[in-house]
């Protein structure tokens, strides 16, 4: 199989495919940004994007998530074509994501941040927003319930009517994710979810993306730096340098592979960590 | 889980409209007795007309965080196209009645089937929505004027000649004060399709460019466009003054309290969160460019109803006055308000004119051009000292944004809540 590393449980590969990238290149100008980039992912999985600061990882993520229309090569979301669909139909589709650098709207409440993920979802129209309609209510209070048992998931509940933006770092983190979660996706997408964490809100942080991934049925795929996180919680690994994929494996074959030693994981601290 | 009592109005509301139609009962006391003179009331519906310009301006402004100086070309849109209805009514020419309304009507028709067709395709880009749109007005409006114009003219004189004269003409400026919203709309729509995929700055000096269009075309309205009854840049003479307290009044609360149910539900949200980060709203779902459309298209309605408002109430119309150096004002008073404040626009729009046009009026001759320095020098203060607004984050009960009450505890399911 393309874009899956070899020895995986058959029970994995028996399951049905979410995610392929197929033979994607996207190009800068003149820079090639990534370069026949494949990646089949299927459901359940817990996948880590890893490499070098601008090895091409986050730029994959925006190609998903149709940030940017790849030059070249097919990305399929169970078995749609998502290269040309706007970012807000990918989204709707059912695939979610988080950012490097936080991105939340700051100055609403933490409930509204994850009301408007839920927007999408409102099922009531102009109309019956400007008259504030029976179905319009009745459609409020749910989509305020539903927020609600999110915050109560990421323990944000006590704080719903706080400014986003007043929130401490790993909070904001957090809700960042509650965000992602409620537009109610199949595929999670992380984009380096713990930057800025020390070692005790990483123990944390893998606690909590195990529990979302069994909790809600979702397949994440994630980029990340702390190998520590990496190598602790992803059930195989993609490498890139320069835009191509230079490894796949397991986390053990991975920090073995003397290619990605020599392109990433060369500084030993790295790896003892 | 609603477990609050099923009422109509909630108490913010209805104190709100309560203390609305005691502010209304007294101001037209006052008018009936004289108390206040026709210059003192003249002030006071220029204030609600710029009050209602400005909130639909703070709506693109203020919550949707797209900057536009296009909101005076909206106004003098709606200023004409009512007072041209109107116009035409008084002078026996009923066809403006029924051109605007079935034109709007059929473009509005066009528009949901031009939508629903475009949908179909992927990377459509704004150019040729622009063009189907732009076909799609021209064919409505081709329609209504050829076509439809003389019969529905025929038939709304038949019909409003068979009511006393009164209720006839109350008809009439409402279709009129209707039709002068509805081609706002509609320009702004076509206007904003392929303007709003520009960042913010550009969109900025888009707008602008667009009042100067306006202006020049009014300016021209008797030569290059076929509307002698509007005199060009000599202006615009005749209009019926038919805005009286109760239109003026009523408009406003309609306005606010529109605005303020399309702020307090989902859509709201979703036009906030373009202001606060436009990728992020797009990454959580959003469809931006719908959603600065929609924003859009409501604040340029509110500025034609301002128009036509206020048309009806100078009763002379003149191009100059719809000069970009204006389309300032609405956004000092916005700025003033504080951006994304309703109650400081509401306070500040009549305010602003009152001050300005009614008090600093009455200095001794040769002062009132101290006027200009004054303001901007309060203009300038403000800024420094105070840079949220007048009214910072403080907005009136019924306009505040609701925040929902925690959930009963005892339903929160034991769930395992990792660290």
């Amino acid at each position: 199989m393309k874009g899956r590393p070899e020895g995986l449980p058959s029970d994995v590969e028996a399951r049905p495919v979410v995610l392929q990238v197929d033979d994607v290149t996207h190009f800068f100008g003149n820079l090639r940004a990534v370069y026949a980039f494949d990646l089949t992912l299927h459901q359940g999985e817990l996948v880590g994007l890893i490499g070098p600061n601008g090895a091409g990882k986050t730029t994959v993520f925006n190609l998903i998530t149709g940030v940017y229309q790849a030059s070249q090569g097919h990305i399929r979301f169970k078995d749609v074509e998502l290269v040309g669909m706007p970012s807000h139909e990918i989204i709707q589709m059912g695939i979610a994501r988080t950012f490097q650098n936080i991105r939340l709207f700051a100055n609403l409440t933490v409930l509204d941040n994850v009301r408007i993920a839920y927007h999408p979802h409102a099922g009531y129209n102009l109309l019956d927003s400007i008259l504030h309609t029976a179905q319009f209510r009745e459609k409020e209070a749910e989509m305020t319930q539903h927020a609600q048992e999110f915050l109560a998931i990421f323990g944000l509940e006590e704080r719903q009517n706080e400014r986003a933006g007043s929130l401490p770092y790993g909070l904001q983190r957090r809700l960042e994710i509650a965000r992602a979660l409620a537009a109610q996706p199949q595929l999670l997408i992380l984009d380096e979810p713990a930057a800025g964490m020390n070692p005790q809100e990483i123990d944390e942080l893998m606690e909590l993306i195990h529990f979302i991934r069994d909790r809600f049925e979702l397949t994440v795929l994630l980029v990340e730096h702390r190998m520590r996180l990496v190598m602790n919680i992803c059930e195989w690994l993609t490498v890139m340098d320069f835009g191509e994929v230079i490894a796949r494996g397991l986390p053990a074959q991975v920090r073995s592979d003397p290619q990605v030693i020599e392109a990433y994981l060369g500084r030993q601290a790295a790896i003892t960590r | 889980m609603q477990n609050e009592p099923k009422v109509f109005f909630k108490k913010e509301s209805a104190r709100f409209i309560g203390i609305g139609l005691v502010i209304f009962l007294i101001v037209q006391f006052l008018i009936n007795t004289n108390l206040l003179n026709s210059f003192w009331s003249g002030i006071i519906f220029w204030g609600a007309a710029i009050t209602i310009l400005a909130l639909g301006l703070n709506l693109i402004y203020g919550f949707n965080g797209q900057f536009s100086l296009g909101q005076y070309g909206f106004y003098a849109i709606g200023a004409y196209t009512a007072a041209d209805i109107t116009y035409r009514w008084t002078h026996g020419d009923p066809s403006g009645v029924a051109v605007v309304l079935s034109g709007a009507l059929l473009t509005l028709v066009c528009y949901v089937g031009i939508a629903a067709f475009l949908r179909r395709f992927y990377r459509v880009t704004v150019m040729t929505q622009f063009t189907f749109y732009l076909l799609g007005t021209v064919f409505s409006f081709a329609i209504a004027v050829l076509v439809l114009a003389q019969p529905l003219g025929r038939l709304a004189q038949t019909i409003l000649s068979a009511l006393p004269g009164g209720l006839s003409q109350q008809i009439v400026f409402f279709i009129a004060l209707l039709g002068g919203a509805a081609l706002a709309g509609i320009v702004s729509y076509l206007f904003g399709i392929p303007v709003l995929e520009l960042g913010s700055d550009y969109f900025g000096i888009s707008t602008l460019g667009f009042t100067i269009i306006v202006k020049v075309l009014l300016d021209n309205t008797d030569t290059i466009l076929p509307f002698p009854e509007m005199k060009g840049a000599r202006g615009m003479i005749g209009i019926p003054q038919w805005t009286t307290w109760p239109w003026v009044f009523f408009s406003l609360l309609l306005v606010v309290m529109v605005m303020r149910n399309i702020l307090h539900s989902s859509i709201g949200r979703a036009i906030v969160s373009v202001r606060e980060d436009e990728r992020a709203a797009e990454l959580v779902g959003i469809n931006v460019a719908n959603a600065k459309l929609l924003a859009f298209v409501v604040g340029s309605i509110f500025a034609g109803l301002a128009g036509g408002i206020r048309a009806h109430d100078l009763a002379f119309l003149h191009p100059q006055s719809f000069n970009f150096i204006q389309s300032f004002n609405p956004l000092i008073i916005v700025v003033f308000g504080g951006l994304g404040s309703m109650t400081g626009t509401l306070f500040t729009g009549f305010v602003w004119i009152i001050l300005l046009e009614g008090i600093l009026r009455d200095l001794p001759t040769g002062y009132e051009t101290w006027r200009f320095v004054i303001y901007p020098l309060v203009l300038l203060v403000m800024m420094l000292l105070r840079p949220e607004g007048l009214m910072g984050r403080y907005e009136l009960p019924y306009l505040r944004r609701v925040l929902p009450a925690r959930r009963k505890t005892e339903e929160t399911e034991p769930e395992e809540v990792p660290a």
